[in-house]
């Protein structure tokens, strides 16, 4: 670990202006990934302000009938959330999904969302990385690839981003908030973070400087609700692929229908990955599982897996399947 | 035959001795022995697999400030001797494998010196290494120091003439040990010698190994070791951390060293469990009594130093056959020296033919449990020799019983619960009896106690208690009156806590002492009365094969959809003669089972031989289980003693819990789903 400077931030304003005027300059959330990673090598800021003592450690909620979640909520506090439990099963589920006790207790929202990727060869600083050290190579390319991205990947990064809040927020179309120096945007969850292209060293979308205030959930939600993790141990383990999926079914016309459909997956992708073609797929169709395999082959036909991943687009279907049927009280297949 | 000491604390579930001290975090591990002033190093590894360094540049290394020194080969003491390759550490500029030391920074603080080795510039000549692990690697060779290929009979013909016949290859990946506490050492040489506290299994084979490296007498190296958080075979001996601790601290002014090993470091220097690809034939006639049995195994070392994994030894004794061949080869490559970990040889080496049983047994549409009464031999195949206890058949009935055997489908993927098919499995298990040299002291104060000293190790399996047990029965007091002090070189020799032979080893050397202290000065001896000598050595081991038994039985659910696989359910039930803490015992045997689940489930290092690396070297990408992997996981055992392991009559109990485990759960797998997976671990992506 290379020695650094610390300031505790008084206000929001400030903290970007320090964080902005400072290259070398890093926003600290509950610190378990940015610590590890200067313990590592792989980040080394020279100025840390800690942000997580901001007033922005609440839930609230929007006049629209939203929900705003606070940069600094912690994982643990929004799992529990009585309003998230009731409203957003699904984020209350995939927080609870992701790492330990321990960690989300520490873990911060902002923090969740620009956690980096747990690729093997990202976190060794004596191995070729382009999102670590942009023209290097991709270590990974060639090598261990059992978690890497099966969609959207380019040739110079197949990393995956490993939130599993994310996805679901992903699955419910939430609006990340951003404090610049030039003021306030607002960022649909499903463009913050990005595809790696050719430039895999830009996770998302944001500039050095801005900081995360919040996360905004829309109102009109529908209430059938899962996020399913599929891993290598029963917990405690970053996922192999998960599936946040929300939908709405209407009986109106007699034949139940999907109106409403919104998948994301994790796991697969360089971000949460909206799944639009199932979605497009299963829109005005009738529930059953002939339907839900048809949009996650619909989704998984972009799919391009790497050496030791193939498996992912079975488990990415059978999983999908599984979640729908269960949310559509559609009979599973049977078990032969 | 030695006389049985009678038991009266013996067998109790005491609790651990140590354990207050341990939950009020008072009981000092290596790492926290209070030393003055100390000084903190950092190693420099090596980023290349083969080569040599060309040039080490470690001036931005020292120009910070809390540098005291950085070492490298140009400049470190020289080793009194460099026979062993591993712990020639710092000695010339080739390099071996990756991750090996190549320097090492000695700082006020650990992060100075952790920022300072990342600071030291090394330029290679790499050569073209071979890290690439195959079984029809090029240069298979026989192992130096390991059994020699054995044959009977005529394994070819046997199974071209047998009516049912399984070959298949099954393979195990390397595992890391990862205990808890990591390796740690501090060092600190005076007049008097070298002071090492350790985190070790064996003070006193500490002692022995590093005293010639430095060229010092045994009784110039102290070691301390009271506490240990755990070490599955990997701190059996010492490796390279400890002997750069030492040199280290050669440079430090006379301060103390201390260095704890990162976790990532521990997939590089700490050893590890080698890969296996097992060549399993089985054959039997129509009644299911094996006609042969071959075993031929593949197993990788690191060319810097020999180290082979005894996988074949099982299928030499497990079952009868007149046919038998078993033949283990090495590819000796670039990478990091393999060594002990939990039950070696004996852990891969069961998988293979374990799972091989229940393929055959299903040929011969038998059951699996069947299969091995079939098989089970009069005196044991390796050595012709009879054995002092072999009870595989009563484990197996009693577990069948126990666990519900008759509920199991003989035909695979019939269960289905939900969305996950159900299925039951079993294997067996064996483990050695090993008794070694070890000395142990009897002592009496004024105060009523006995001081009862041995320079025994606890990895936390409970050794503190259970030898204060042993102690009581044989001095024929209650356990309050024993004062044990383990741990130390000063201490009468010990042997390492390892080939779960301490408590057999050490119980011996304690209830010899006690023995003659009593014939010599009685029931009330005078205070200052004292005794040290060695427990006899043993006939019966000549005479008789002695080994431990156990069937494994496990109940698994994969999950349809996803391939997941959970274990709600196992059981083993072991026959390993005398239990001397009916607490610790248990803990030992779980904790072996679940450990062996990892085995089943989790547990793979993954070599990327481009580099010669383990990449998932942390505990977020190597998997051991959780919490939520181990659900209900019960031992019992056979309420015995061993007339013959000596004269506690207990076999060793540390190992055989894991010995087994992963084939049990391996072949519920398949009967849960009628998919035969032979390669560790069983991953989700496998059952899809
Ligand atoms: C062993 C282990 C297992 C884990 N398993 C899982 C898992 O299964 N699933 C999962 O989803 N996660 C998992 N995690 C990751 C965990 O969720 C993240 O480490 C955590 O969410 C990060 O939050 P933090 O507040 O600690 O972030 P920090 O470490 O403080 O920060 C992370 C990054 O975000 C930046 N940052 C923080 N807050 C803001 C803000 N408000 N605005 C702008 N930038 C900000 C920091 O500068 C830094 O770059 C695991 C972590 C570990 C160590
Ligand atoms: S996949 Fe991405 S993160 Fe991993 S090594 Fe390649 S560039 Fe780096």
């Amino acid at each position: 670990m290379i020695p650094f400077d610390y300031q505790r931030a008084d206000d929001a304003d400030s903290a970007v202006a320090t964080v902005t005027g400072h290259p070398q300059a890093q926003f600290l959330g509950g610190g378990t990934n940015l610590v590890d990673h200067m313990k590592l090598g792989v980040a080394d800021p020279e100025l840390l302000v800690d942000i997580s003592r901001l007033p922005l450690d609440e839930v609230t909620e929007l006049d629209d009938g939203g929900l705003r979640i606070g940069a600094t909520v912690r994982n643990s506090d929004l799992a529990a959330h009585p309003l998230i439990r009731r409203r957003y099963p699904v984020l209350a589920e995939a927080l609870l999904a992701g790492a330990s006790g321990q960690l989300r207790n520490m873990a911060t929202t902002g923090g969740n969302l620009l956690q980096r990727t747990r690729c093997v060869y990202f976190q060794d600083v004596t191995m070729a990385c382009n999102k670590r050290e942009p023209g290097s190579g991709c270590a990974a390319l060639e090598g261990y690839t059992r978690y890497h991205a099966i969609l959207g990947a380019s040739d110079g990064c197949v990393a995956v981003h490993p939130s599993d809040m994310a996805v679901a927020m992903a699955a419910l179309d939430a609006t990340v908030v951003v404090l610049g120096a030039a003021g306030e945007r607002r960022i649909p969850l499903a463009e913050f973070h990005r595809l790696p292209g050719s430039e895999p060293q830009r996770d998302t979308v944001l500039e050095h400087g801005e900081l995360i205030t919040a996360v905004d959930l829309p109102a009109s939600t529908p209430r059938r609700q899962a996020y399913r993790k599929v891993r290598d141990r029963a917990s405690y383990a970053f996922a192999l692929v998960s599936v946040a999926a929300v939908v709405k079914v209407d009986a109106a016309e007699g034949e139940p229908c999907i109106t409403d459909a919104r998948i994301a997956l994790g796991g697969v992708a360089h971000k949460p990955w909206r799944a639009s073609r199932a979605e497009e797929t299963l829109s005005g169709a009738a529930p059953s599982v002939e339907s839900f395999r048809r949009a996650a082959e619909a989704e998984l036909e972009q799919a391009d897996p790497l050496g030791d991943n193939g498996f992912k687009i079975p488990m990415v279907r059978n999983t999908m399947v599984a979640v729908l049927a269960d949310l559509t009280g559609v009979e599973p297949e049977a078990v032969a | 035959m030695s006389e049985i000491l009678e038991s009266t604390e013996i067998g109790r579930p005491m609790v651990r001795q140590d354990g207050p001290a341990k939950v009020r975090g008072l009981a000092p591990y290596a790492y926290e022995q209070p030393v003055q002033d100390p000084l903190h190093l950092h190693p420099v590894q090596s980023t290349i697999a083969l080569g040599c360094i060309v040039s080490i540049d470690t001036s931005a290394a020292e120009a910070l400030p809390g540098v005291v020194a950085v070492l490298t080969h140009e400049n470190a003491p020289r080793l009194a001797n460099t026979d062993d390759a591993e712990l020639a550490v710092l000695q010339g500029h080739e390099v071996g494998f990756r991750g090996q030391f190549i320097g090492a920074v000695l700082a006020e603080s650990p992060e100075v010196a952790r920022q300072a080795a990342a600071a030291v510039v090394v330029d290679y000549e790499a050569e073209e290494h071979d890290a690439d692990f195959r079984a029809d690697h090029p240069q298979l060779t026989e192992p130096n120091a390991a059994t020699a290929d054995t044959f009977d009979g005529d394994v070819d013909t046997a199974l071209r003439a047998a009516a049912h016949t399984v070959e298949a290859t099954y393979t195990t990946p390397a595992e890391h040990n990862n205990p808890m506490e990591p390796h740690t050492t501090i060092a600190l040489w005076d007049e008097r010698g070298l002071t090492l506290y350790d985190s070790t299994q064996g003070p006193h084979p500490v002692r022995q190994t590093i005293a010639p490296v430095f060229g010092l007498q045994p009784d110039q190296v102290h070691v301390i070791a009271p506490h240990i958080g755990g070490g599955f075979g990997s701190k059996g001996l010492p490796h390279a951390n400890v002997v750069l601790t030492a040199l280290a601290a050669q440079r430090s002014g006379g301060r103390p060293v201390k260095l704890a090993l990162t976790r990532q470091q521990m997939f590089t220097v700490a050893g590890y469990r080698t890969p296996t690809i097992q060549q399993v034939r089985l054959g039997a006639d129509d009644d299911g009594r094996l006609s042969a049995v071959a075993m031929d195994a593949v197993e990788q070392t690191s060319k810097i130093k020999e180290f082979t994994e005894e996988s074949g030894q099982p299928a030499r004794m497990m079952y009868a056959t007149p046919n038998r061949q078993v033949t283990q080869r090495l590819a000796r490559l670039d990478i990091p020296v393999p060594s002990w970990m939990r039950a070696p040889g004996k852990c891969p080496g069961m998988f293979g033919p374990e799972v091989a049983m229940d393929e055959i047994a299903e040929a011969c549409a038998l059951d699996p449990i069947e299969l091995r009464v079939r098989n089970e031999p009069e005196s044991d195949p390796e050595t012709g020799k009879p054995y002092s206890s072999r009870r595989l058949l009563d484990c197996l009935a009693e577990g069948a019983k126990r666990f519900g055997w008759d509920r199991r489908n003989a035909r695979p993927g019939q269960r289905v619960q939900g969305r996950w098919r159900v299925g039951l499995g079993v294997a067996a298990s064996t483990y050695p009896f090993l008794r070694q040299f070890s000395e142990a002291k009897v002592s009496y104060s004024a105060d009523g106690t006995y001081a009862v000293h041995i320079g025994a190790a606890d990895l936390g399996t409970g050794a503190w208690t259970a030898l204060t047990q042993i102690a009581a029965d044989a001095l024929g007091v209650s356990a309050h009156r024993i004062r044990l002090e383990i741990g130390d070189t000063a201490l009468p020799v010990a042997s390492v806590a390892g080939g779960s032979s301490g408590t057999a080893s050490w119980g011996a050397a304690i209830i010899a002492a006690a023995d003659e202290f009593l014939a010599k000065f009685g029931v009330e001896p005078d205070p200052g009365a004292e005794v040290q000598t060695a427990a006899p050595r043993d006939s019966a081991q000549k005479e008789y094969a002695m080994h431990s038994f156990g069937a494994q039985f496990a109940e698994v659910c994969v999950n349809v959809d996803t391939g997941e696989v959970r274990v709600p359910r196992m059981l083993g039930v072991f026959s390993a003669g005398r239990i001397i803490n009916a607490g610790t015992a248990r803990s030992q045997f779980i904790g072996g089972m679940s450990m062996g689940i990892g085995m089943a489930l989790h547990e793979q290092s993954v070599m990327d031989a481009r580099f010669g690396s383990f990449v998932n070297h942390d505990f977020a990408e190597y998997h051991v289980p959780a919490n939520a992997d181990i659900a209900d996981v019960d031992a019992v055992w056979l309420d015995e003693v061993d007339p013959l392991a000596g004269p506690l009559g207990a076999r060793g109990i540390g190992e055989i819990g894991i010995v087994g485990a992963a084939a049990a759960v391996a072949n519920a797998t398949y009967n849960a789903t009628g998919i035969r997976v032979r390669d560790l671990p069983l991953t989700p992506d496998k059952f899809l």
